[in-house]
């Protein structure tokens, strides 16, 4: 199993990240009002243009790969269109017509238009004006009640899904005449025929659609004892990857009949011995639990389906995965043993293979840590698991 | 540590580790402003269930958690009133200089001796796991510091008595 890449490319957090086409460079914003395009150089990154016409914090960045343009979105409530020149990057106006900040933002599949989500309960569909020579928007207000968290297209071009702090889960048709030719992150599966979203009470959702006007043929909710996470992305029809405040970025695998946590891509070695309870204040005597009951199996069994609500035995169903324990764990030198050292804010497909199922897949979070996983199968069943115990 | 501390203790440690799940928020009813949404409340969606940790009447925790930032409010135990006294004059020393605390709050809520606040930002720019620590270590610390101040409070009083009254003996 090949190691992650893991590059610092800042202090603080990283609220935007976007790979151009070839992804020989990335847009990154360092939690500033400025964009950054970096150049790959061997196993670093050189700073090449900064994108600089915000004057607030720049929430999200998108990078079309057929047409390489980017778009970015700030608290500043604008959005600009960035087209590669011979003398630089040079922005064009978008007119967003939004009174609070921009949250996210996404370019379409054909990349004739894009959404972008906002804090003034509005979603704003945008598209070239050739007379204007501006990017005009297209509000989509009705059923939205609170901040847009997170949106993405369909493949169809058309079919928008989209989070609120609403709690609630949106699909609404982008369809512009004459262009056309998430409660949380809302991501759709590579055929566009299965919607995932992460909720803040620590749950993946997983509907598949059945027809206009219909209930979805199934709703499958997976409840989780890790915390909540913040992104997810999708590597293949029956596999996607979702990374939050846990620090780790989580496999999930399944398809109409249920899905279940498979692994972490960032399972710190030290697992087994691991307490799954918080880390007691004072140093710990084995026996030193409630009287002379705190070394014994059920006992502890109990405490645990008390305190935590989990079931030994069937407590993490890819078997004995450390996400489930909802704690990262910390070395000794004060810093914790997963890679990202802050939550993951944003996970994006990164490579794909032969088949078209996701190879590599990009993290980015509040650590200022970019990390290019590759994308592991489970590791190897019980002789793996057998390996990882310390006996 | 007593008994009953430890579990206290580590009920607040997982509460605050659980509830540490803070994001960038602007607000959603003032242009171009962000604000800790549990002080601002003016979005109800974004606020979560408020909790108590209770060790016993006088000694608790309300965790206050938000889209953007969690209010911690601790009520220390006071079991006399010399205890009451050093109580408020410690947790007011410290507030006057709360910048120098970063997330200290310069108010406690009303029935609460002293309150944190913590923010995305000071999230980003700090370690998580650290500002549990700091948190917890501070309510293991505030206990003894109240009562070792009692302590050497009561043996001055009686020094100065001793030498007062020597006089007339």
């Amino acid at each position: 199993m090949s190691a992650p890449e893991v590059f610092q490319l800042s202090v603080g957090p990283l609220t935007g990240v976007a790979f151009s086409p070839d992804r020989s460079q990335v847009a990154v914003c360092a939690n500033t009002n400025e964009a950054q395009i970096y150049a790959r150089n061997g196993d670093s990154w050189e700073l090449q243009h900064t994108l600089a016409e915000h004057d607030k914090l720049i929430t999200a960045i998108s990078w079309a790969p057929q047409t390489n343009r980017i778009v970015t979105c700030s608290q500043d409530r604008n959005a600009y269109v960035w087209t590669p020149t011979e003398t630089g990057w040079k922005p064009a106006l978008v007119l967003l017509r939004i009174n609070r900040a921009a949250t996210c933002v996404k370019w379409s599949p054909k990349e004739d238009k894009f959404a972008v989500g906002s804090g003034a309960r509005t979603i704003a569909v945008c598209s070239f004006d050739e007379e204007n020579n501006w990017w005009v928007s297209k509000h989509i207000k009705k059923p939205l009640r609170s901040t847009v968290l997170s949106i993405d297209w369909h493949p169809n071009n058309v079919l928008l899904a989209a989070g609120a702090a609403d709690a609630k889960a949106y699909v609404f048709s982008a369809f512009i005449k004459g262009v056309d030719s998430k409660p949380e992150p809302t991501v759709f599966s590579p055929s566009g025929d299965v919607l995932a979203f992460v909720a803040h009470d620590s749950s993946l959702n997983v509907v598949y659609p059945s027809g206009p006007g219909a209930p979805p043929a199934a709703y499958i909710s997976v409840k989780l004892p890790s915390l909540p996470f913040v992104n997810l992305t999708f590597t293949s029809e029956s596999q996607l990857i979702a990374a939050g405040h846990d620090c780790q970025p989580i496999v999930f695998s399944g398809d109409q009949s249920g899905w279940a946590q498979s692994h972490s891509l960032d399972d710190p070695t030290s697992s087994s011995s691991r307490p799954l309870t918080p880390h007691a204040t004072g140093s710990r005597v084995p026996s030193g639990g409630v009287g002379r009951l705190g070394n014994n199996e059920a006992f502890n069994m109990f405490k645990a389906a008390d305190s935590k609500g989990q079931r030994s035995g069937s407590s993490a169903p890819g078997g004995g995965s450390s996400a489930s324990s909802g704690l990262t764990p910390v070395g000794t030198d004060g810093l914790l043993l997963t890679v990202h050292q802050n939550s993951i804010t944003l996970v994006e497909a990164y490579e794909w293979s032969s088949n078209g199922d996701v190879s590599k897949i990009s993290t980015a979070g509040k650590d200022g840590r970019l990390v290019l996983w590759p994308v592991t199968a489970k590791a190897g069943g019980l002789a793996g698991k057998f390996g990882a115990l310390q006996v | 540590m007593s008994n009953t501390l430890r579990p206290y203790l580590n009920a607040v440690r997982a509460t605050l580790t659980a509830s540490l799940t803070l994001e960038n928020f602007s607000s959603q009813v003032v242009e171009r402003h962000n604000k800790p949404e549990v002080e601002a409340h003016t979005s109800p969606e974004v606020l979560l269930h408020p909790l108590v940790v209770s060790r016993n009447e006088s000694e608790r925790v309300l965790i206050e958690p938000s889209v953007n930032s969690i209010r911690i409010s601790i009520a220390i135990k006071q079991a006399d009133e010399i205890e009451k006294i050093l109580c408020h004059k410690f947790t007011r020393f410290m507030m006057m200089r709360a910048e120098g605390f970063v997330i200290l709050r310069r108010k406690p809520l009303p029935g609460y001796d002293i309150s944190f606040l913590i923010t995305n930002f000071h999230s980003e720019s700090m370690l998580k796991h650290k500002l549990v620590d700091f948190i917890i270590q501070f309510m293991e610390d505030v206990d003894k510091e109240i009562s070792e101040m009692k302590l050497s409070l009561n043996a001055r009083a009686r020094i100065v008595a001793e030498s007062y009254l020597s006089t007339f003996a």
